[in-house]
């Protein structure tokens, strides 16, 4: 299922957002998904180019995790919704 | 090796009926399964769908006809796959009666289940907030299920009993995607995989016990990565 990112509401610059530091989504590596898979799923999750979505995929790989996106908790729930729906290990945080 | 690739959609190309939907991708994916295979998939994605959806989910595994393969048909004919019995993903690991029905009614309770392989397949979405975790899942998780349930319910509505050659739609192949790993994330826990699965496939001796199970794993491994190829 191609996922296209929605729009959503944005607090306008310099209300919520200074004050309060953005959430992220963060994938964590895991042995069993495929290196392929994952930077297709960035691509379709995120509508990333080819290019980021593997960057982001190897950061998974080599370094435990990776950081996919990041913005109001709402969205990143829904990113990481969509990422369990795909299989892949995804958490979010607040981005402290 | 079962590997999927993209064709021209030729339907799309003569302009059928039913070929000038918008959107509509100009390729279909296709592959090629024997009937042992089909059978072997089909249980496999059976045993996902049952395992993430518990009893209760509409499983429309019918049980094989007569002409089809039975379970026999994994062992002479498919060396090293006999390993692999109708229960190769329950919490037991290959063990008969494997899915324990304890494992299967969590939907209730909002943490993660106690089984790893479906708590791999319904992780928590907070790692360092178990309440959060719980909320989140409160919310999300039934429909997580119910569309892992889907997925597998489209393979096995996609793929006859017999084998034969397949040909999926775009938006199929996606969703065969995601089956795929279903399978694979539930078979991989159970096997315990690691980084280091490609040295152990290769030096791994077929006499060894988890030889073919592997192989299973392994066959699954091309047959989602050459579909990840055709989608791209």
């Amino acid at each position: 299922m191609s996922v296209a990112p929605v729009e959503v509401e944005r607090p306008a610059a310099g209300e919520d957002r200074l004050v309060d530091p953005p959430w992220v989504t963060i994938v964590w590596n895991d042995p069993i998904n495929l290196m392929s898979y994952v930077t297709y799923v960035f691509q379709q999750v995120f509508g990333y180019p080819r290019a980021k979505a593997e960057k982001l995929m190897l950061d998974v790989h080599h370094k435990g995790r990776a950081v996919v996106a990041a913005g109001a908790r709402e969205e990143m729930e829904r990113d990481v919704e969509v990422l369990h729906g795909y299989g892949l290990w995804a958490t979010l945080r607040h981005d402290t | 090796m079962t590997s999927f690739r993209r064709v021209p959609d030729r339907a799309r190309d003569r302009g059928d009926a039913g070929s000038e939907q918008p959107g509509r991708s100009r390729y279909r994916f296709v592959a090629r399964f024997t009937a042992t295979d089909a059978m072997l998939l089909r249980d496999l994605v059976g045993q996902v769908a049952e395992l993430v959806g518990g009893p209760a989910a509409p499983r429309p595994v019918d049980a094989p006809g007569p002409d089809a393969p039975g379970r026999d048909a994994l062992g002479p004919d498919a060396p090293g796959r006999d390993a692999l019995g109708p229960d190769a993903l329950g919490p037991d690991a290959l063990g008969p009666d494997a899915l324990g029905l304890e494992a299967l009614g969590l939907t209730q309770d909002a943490s993660l289940p106690d089984d790893p392989a479906l708590a791999r397949l319904l992780p928590d979405a907070y790692r360092d907030d178990p309440e959060a975790a719980s909320e989140f899942r409160r919310y999300t998780e039934k429909d997580l299920r119910a569309g892992k349930v889907a997925a597998a319910n489209t393979v096995l509505e996609t793929l006859p009993a017999g084998g034969g050659r397949i040909s999926l739609s775009e938006v199929q192949a996606q969703v065969w995607l995601r089956a795929l790993n279903d399978i694979r994330l539930a078979l991989g826990v159970r096997l315990g995989i690691t980084e280091d699965v490609g040295e152990e496939m290769s030096r791994i001796r077929p006499d060894n016990p988890r030889y073919g199970v592997l192989a299973v794993y392994d066959w699954l491994s091309v047959m989602q990565e050459s579909l990840v190829h055709a989608l791209w």
